[in-house]
């Protein structure tokens, strides 16, 4: 009898304090972040401040579009290309739609990429940010047409390109048409190298799949953030093809410049600064 | 008559295999069974149009990866004459799963380049399936060059389940390799046709599918992922991948309505496979048509119509 009361009261014990944890806990989440990688916690305000880097271990926590943009360029230079566009459901495609206005909510983005002009320690830039956060970065049609337009407006405006990916790769429910943007996108660049236009391409946690295997990895001079995931086929599907285990740093920023596919792997705090320095280099003829 | 068959062809098969033994029977018998053999035959062929009539796009996804579907060597064997092949990146080492080289095409020198898949488990394992590695695609992009200089048409024969995902092949820069082919053949200045032969997986398709014109045999298919990968991500359940392959639209119908390529070649009833000679011929005819057309266009007036062509994809609000 007393163990039966004594069980009621346990019960009845968890399930009231239960709740209020779990709301301490979120509260916690919000003021606190822990590192993935080293398992700090490290404290949000405190962590922004340091450009979203571990202050432990300098792991590079991603970055929304938005925070990308304003860690990058000049204050208040930002001005956005193509605002309007966004994605239609070409293929009728299960789910699409509510997956897009779901992301679109979560992100306050119309799509996975954000383009536009700005300068960087003063020098006039256009840029293309992905934001890994809208249905990971993955290119369809609006993010195939957003760079193919940026491209032009560089070379309208004879400005350097610079585009910072982040992106899973081709978006599956555009099927043929996200394929085709690689192709796009890649001819657009080929066109910006015939006009002699400087491209800058930044890889960021993650670069895989189509979005690897086109435009980002056309750069001039290709720069990766330290510890990003970049390569082509999924980590797991070389892994099943294999079946073996793979080497840890099988297909980060490290492993691509050991085998010579990166010109810099470049820190958070010292990206701005090398892109000024690269487009100061590139600001007159010989 | 083939040796594999598919699921959905067990009635059709049973229904051939029952009227060569019919025919057999009667020939060494010496009994005159003509009455039955033609009854049954005709019932063979209205069953045969009714079963690739209305191929689902899974369906066809099978018969597109069959593995006596005719290859690359059958193509070279039946359309083209004095071929050589040619071999190597000059970089890395020669990519078995792609294969090139020059031949005639109605008599004038065109560069042929392709996936090379095989007919049977040995063969594909020394082609590694038509997976290629970055130095098939640096091939390919050699082979490109090298007509252009000449000015010889390029014809290119798509057919991988897509890129060879290893550790080597990361280690020699797959996602460079194939982005460098889809930058360099936009501005190759010489006539380009690809055709889809059977499978056009994802990127390692792409790769060697840069053109002036994209044709699709009947049953081949063009595909972002392959059916079984978009079902295990989307729905973390590999079986749904019928489900899958009608989704992705990857067949030729469905790819010539959205407007993606730009012809069809028909295969004769029952796949490529049934009759590959009968096959080559209408892929002769339509390539016939093409590398004269794009003959006429000015080499610089390609390349620029070749962007137009890429730059109207995409649909979008």
């Amino acid at each position: 009898m007393r163990r039966l009361f004594k069980d009621i009261w346990r019960k009845h014990h968890r399930y009231i304090t239960v709740k209020p944890e779990t709301l301490e806990e979120k509260k916690k989440e919000q003021l606190w972040l822990k590192c993935p990688k080293c398992g700090e916690l490290l404290y949000a305000r405190e962590l922004m401040k340091n450009l979203k880097v571990c202050r432990k271990c300098g792991y590079h926590f991603r970055l929304t579009a938005f925070e990308r943009i304003a860690i990058t360029l000049d204050e208040g230079s930002f001005e956005e290309f193509d605002s309007d566009l966004g994605p239609v459901d070409p293929l009728g495609f299960p789910g699409y739609p509510e997956k897009v206005a779901c992301a679109q909510q979560a992100t306050g983005l119309k799509e996975a990429i954000l383009t536009g002009s700005g300068t960087i320690e003063g020098w006039s830039v256009v840029i293309g940010v992905l934001d890994p956060n809208f249905i990971m970065g993955s290119m369809g049609c609006v993010v195939g047409e957003k760079i193919s337009r940026l491209v032009e407006r560089a070379i309208e405006r004879r400005v350097p390109l610079v585009i910072f990916s982040a992106s899973g790769g081709a978006r599956m429910q555009e099927g043929v048409f996200s394929l085709m943007q690689m192709a796009k996108t890649s001819a657009a660049i080929s066109r910006l190298h015939d006009q002699r236009i400087l491209y800058i391409s930044v890889l960021t946690d993650p670069t895989t799949g189509g979005v690897a295997a086109s435009f980002a990895a056309l750069g001039d001079i290709v720069i990766a953030e330290p510890g990003a995931l970049i390569g082509f086929a999924g980590r797991r599907v070389t892994e099943q093809t294999l079946r073996e285990k793979l080497p840890p740093h099988f297909q980060t920023a490290e492993f691509c410049f050991e085998h010579g596919f990166l010109d810099l792997v470049v820190p958070r705090q010292e990206m701005r600064r090398t892109l000024a320095h690269i487009l100061a280099l590139h600001s007159e003829r010989g | 008559m083939p040796n594999t068959y598919l699921d959905f062809e067990k009635p059709l098969v049973e229904l051939e295999k029952k009227i060569a033994e019919l025919k057999r029977y009667a020939g060494e018998k010496e009994i005159d069974l003509r009455a039955e053999i033609a009854l049954l035959e005709k019932k063979a062929a209205e069953l045969k149009e009714k079963t690739y009539q209305n191929l689902a796009p899974w369906q066809r996804l099978q018969l597109a990866r069959h593995p006596e579907r005719p290859n690359f060597l059958d193509y070279v064997e039946l359309l083209f004459t004095d071929f050589l092949f040619l071999h190597g990146d000059r970089c890395t080492g020669d990519d078995p799963a792609v294969v090139g080289g020059i031949g005639r095409f109605e008599g004038s020198p065109v560069t042929v380049i392709g996936h090379r898949k095989g007919h049977n488990t040995k063969e594909n394992l020394a082609c590694h399936f038509g997976m290629p590695h970055p130095e098939g695609f640096r091939k390919a992009l050699r082979l490109a060059k090298q007509a252009e200089k000449f000015q010889r048409p390029v014809i290119f024969l798509v057919d991988t389940p897509g890129a060879y995902s290893g550790i080597a092949a990361e280690e020699r820069g797959q996602s460079w390799a194939i982005a460098a082919n889809l930058c360099s053949l936009a501005r190759i200045e010489t006539p380009m046709i690809v055709v889809i032969t059977g499978e056009g997986g994802s990127g390692g398709a792409l790769a060697l599918g840069v053109g002036d014109v994209v044709l699709m045999l009947e049953h081949a298919v063009f595909s972002v992922i392959s059916p079984e990968g978009c079902a295990a991500i989307l729905w973390k359940d590999a079986s749904r991948a019928p489900e899958a392959a009608s989704a992705l639209k990857i067949t030729a119908t469905e790819l010539l309505e959205l407007g993606l390529i730009d012809a069809i070649v028909p295969e004769p009833l029952g796949g490529a496979h049934r009759d590959p000679k009968a096959t080559a011929e209408n892929l002769r005819l339509e390539l016939r048509k093409w590398v004269s057309q794009l003959r006429e266009i000015p080499p610089s007036e390609l390349v620029n119509r070749r962007w137009e062509r890429l730059r109207r994809i995409g649909s979008f609000s």
